[in-house]
């Protein structure tokens, strides 16, 4: 369905000093800098996939993703998105697809949200009946009813940002692209958000590449990752295998009912944060049962919490090691 | 056919609500169009002591009461949405629909003619009373003005998409607007009768497109000209309009290649 083969994307950038001999000298020597924003990266996704897209600021990931949608040439390299080269932008190949960004908007600023709908009916030739039929769909699983009346301008950005969903997805595309659709929404928001998207994809089919800077996006919506840093792919593959490949460790919380000194906790890992009556220990994955077992049976355990390190954490582990691998 | 009419009509009725949301933009600019008014004031107070060029204070009268007129119902700003478009990025969100932007301009600009026939009402009433007999006689003349009015509007919104197109390839495309505006304003009739122009600047400036975006509707709606030369005007404006036209389609499909799409 989504086929990236050794893309690239260069672009020119005009570099200069501030100041104003600076400008007047730009006047008639310009120096520009290439920047490799995306360098020669391969993916495939298949029909129905959710994947996540990560990297850090700058890495490349919305380049990227305006390269698949069509809004960006690439340098080199190809890119097959439902049989279609994006660039081309044939008109069957934009209505199959959406790119929804957390910081651009298509709704009509001084108009209510159902003027962008009805838009969009015009554009993408929506029968009268198949629109109101989605629309209504739209409205109860996005809660927008109170709201796509109001002129947008009026939104809080929660409300904008599922008036913006539910505008994206009136004509029902089969590729979803989404840059940052959570950022700055509140948590019942966020989590609207994401079970819309989740429900959207196992209903329809649609195969879904998210950007996110939000772990929790991540963790609950995408089975798959795609890490890039510095346009370059570093990693390709579960989220449980991006944890075990960079932590294999499991982090462990201990609760007690009563005070425990540093000194009983030796023998069980290393020990990463303690308190009176808490610690967290570090210990390799296959060694768990083992711990536990001891834990339980030399500490006045309350609780235990066996999980993964944190994915934000992971993640620094992972951009570093990119980071002193390109050093 | 059917479908694309269909989907036009329904780009110009959200585009019509756009426009009455933002009448206030509107009004104000109606009201900042004065120029033809003061010119009227300038050029009559010359004609009063002797009528220059065959125009006299009635005639001068009549010609910048229609110039309003013409130039409030042709004038398109297409080209300062889209530099603004293209220079922050906004445009990607046109891009990402299956329709071409400049249909979508089209239909943004096109609503607003209803709202500028309202907004005209008191100047078209003014113009019945004051102008009254200096109108054109001819019903053909009168079939034949909304068209060269229409192809006023088209030529410079036309110019303005080729102008803003070129805004993917340079920063400072729009600059080329302040150009086109000089231009505009001393050789489309606007600041002057083109009547008062030496005769061989005449000769020369009737191959420029501007001519027929201020001078032809007037002329038309005033009968200064006759029917056959108002179809050679509309044959001139489909002219410009097809080859700005063309020439915008080429230049902005060639800055898609290298349009960035600002902003994250």
């Amino acid at each position: 369905m989504i086929s990236v083969s050794h893309l690239t994307k260069h672009y020119q950038v005009h570099k200069r000093q501030p100041g104003i001999a600076q400008a007047l000298r730009s006047l008639w020597k310009r120096q520009y800098e290439s920047v490799r924003a995306v360098d020669d990266i391969s993916f495939s996704i298949a029909p129905g996939e959710r994947v996540g897209f990560l990297g850090p600021n700058g890495a490349g990931k919305t380049t990227t993703l305006k390269m698949l949608s069509g809004l960006l040439h690439p340098t080199s390299g190809e890119v097959s998105v439902l049989g279609h080269v994006p660039a081309l932008r044939s008109r069957e190949f934009l209505s199959s697809i959406m790119l929804v960004t957390g910081q651009k908007q298509q709704l009509i600023w001084d108009l209510p949200p159902a003027e962008t709908f009805e838009l969009n009916r015009a554009i993408y030739g929506l029968d009268r009946a198949v629109f109101k039929r989605t629309l209504d769909e739209l409205v109860l699983a996005l809660r927008i009813d109170d709201v796509m009346f109001k002129p947008t301008r009026q939104l809080s950005l929660g409300e904008r940002m599922t008036c913006e969903l539910a505008a994206a997805l009136l004509h029902r595309p089969r590729v979803l692209f989404l840059d940052e659709p959570t950022i700055g929404l509140d948590v019942t928001m966020q989590g609207v958000v994401r079970g819309f998207i989740k429900r959207y994809n196992e209903e329809t089919g649609a195969s879904v590449l998210l950007t996110s800077h939000d772990m929790d996006d991540v963790a609950a919506l995408c089975p798959r990752i795609i890490v890039i840093d510095h346009g370059r792919l570093i990693f390709d593959g579960t989220l449980s295998g991006l944890v075990e490949q960079q932590r294999p460790e499991k982090r462990v919380t201990l609760r007690f009912g009563e005070d425990v000194v540093a000194a009983r906790l030796q023998g069980l890992g290393r020990v990463v944060d303690q308190a009176a009556r808490s610690a967290v220990i570090q210990v390799p994955a296959g060694e768990l049962r083992g711990v536990v077992q001891k834990a339980f049976a030399e500490l006045p355990i309350v609780d235990l919490l066996a999980e993964n390190a944190p994915l934000e954490e992971v993640l620094a582990e992972l951009f570093a090691k990119s980071r002193e691998a390109r050093a | 056919m059917k479908r694309f009419g269909s989907m036009f009509a329904g780009l110009l009725r959200v585009a019509f609500a756009e426009a009455v949301a933002y009448r206030g933009e509107f009004i104000v600019w109606f009201l900042a169009t004065n120029m033809p008014l003061v010119m009227w004031l300038l050029w009559s107070t010359v004609a009063e002591e002797a009528p220059i060029g065959g125009f006299g204070p009635a005639e001068i009268a009549a010609y910048f009461i229609v110039t309003l007129i013409v130039r409030l119902l042709s004038g398109a700003w297409v080209v300062w949405q889209m530099t603004e478009e293209i220079r922050s990025g906004t445009m990607g969100q046109r891009l990402l629909r299956p329709l071409h932007p400049f249909v979508n301009y089209c239909a943004e600009n096109l609503a607003a003619f209803p709202l500028r026939l309202v907004v005209l009402t008191p100047v078209f009433i003014f113009a019945a009373a004051y102008v009254g007999g200096g109108f054109t006689s001819s019903w053909a003349q009168w079939a034949l003005a909304p068209l060269v009015i229409l192809g006023a509007w088209a030529i410079g919104f036309t110019a303005q998409l080729l102008i803003g197109a070129l805004a993917m390839h340079w920063q400072s495309a729009v600059s080329l607007m302040d150009f086109w505006l000089g231009l505009y304003f001393v050789f489309s009739g606007y600041l002057m009768p083109l009547a008062l122009f030496p005769a061989g600047l005449r000769e020369a400036i009737a191959w420029l497109p501007f001519p027929y975006m201020i001078s032809l509707p007037v002329q038309t709606l005033l009968g200064q000209i006759d029917t056959a030369a108002t179809l050679r005007g509309l044959l001139v404006q489909s002219a410009y309009i097809g080859g700005f036209l063309l020439s915008a389609l080429l230049v902005f499909r060639a800055g898609l290649r290298r349009y960035q799409v600002f902003g994250g």
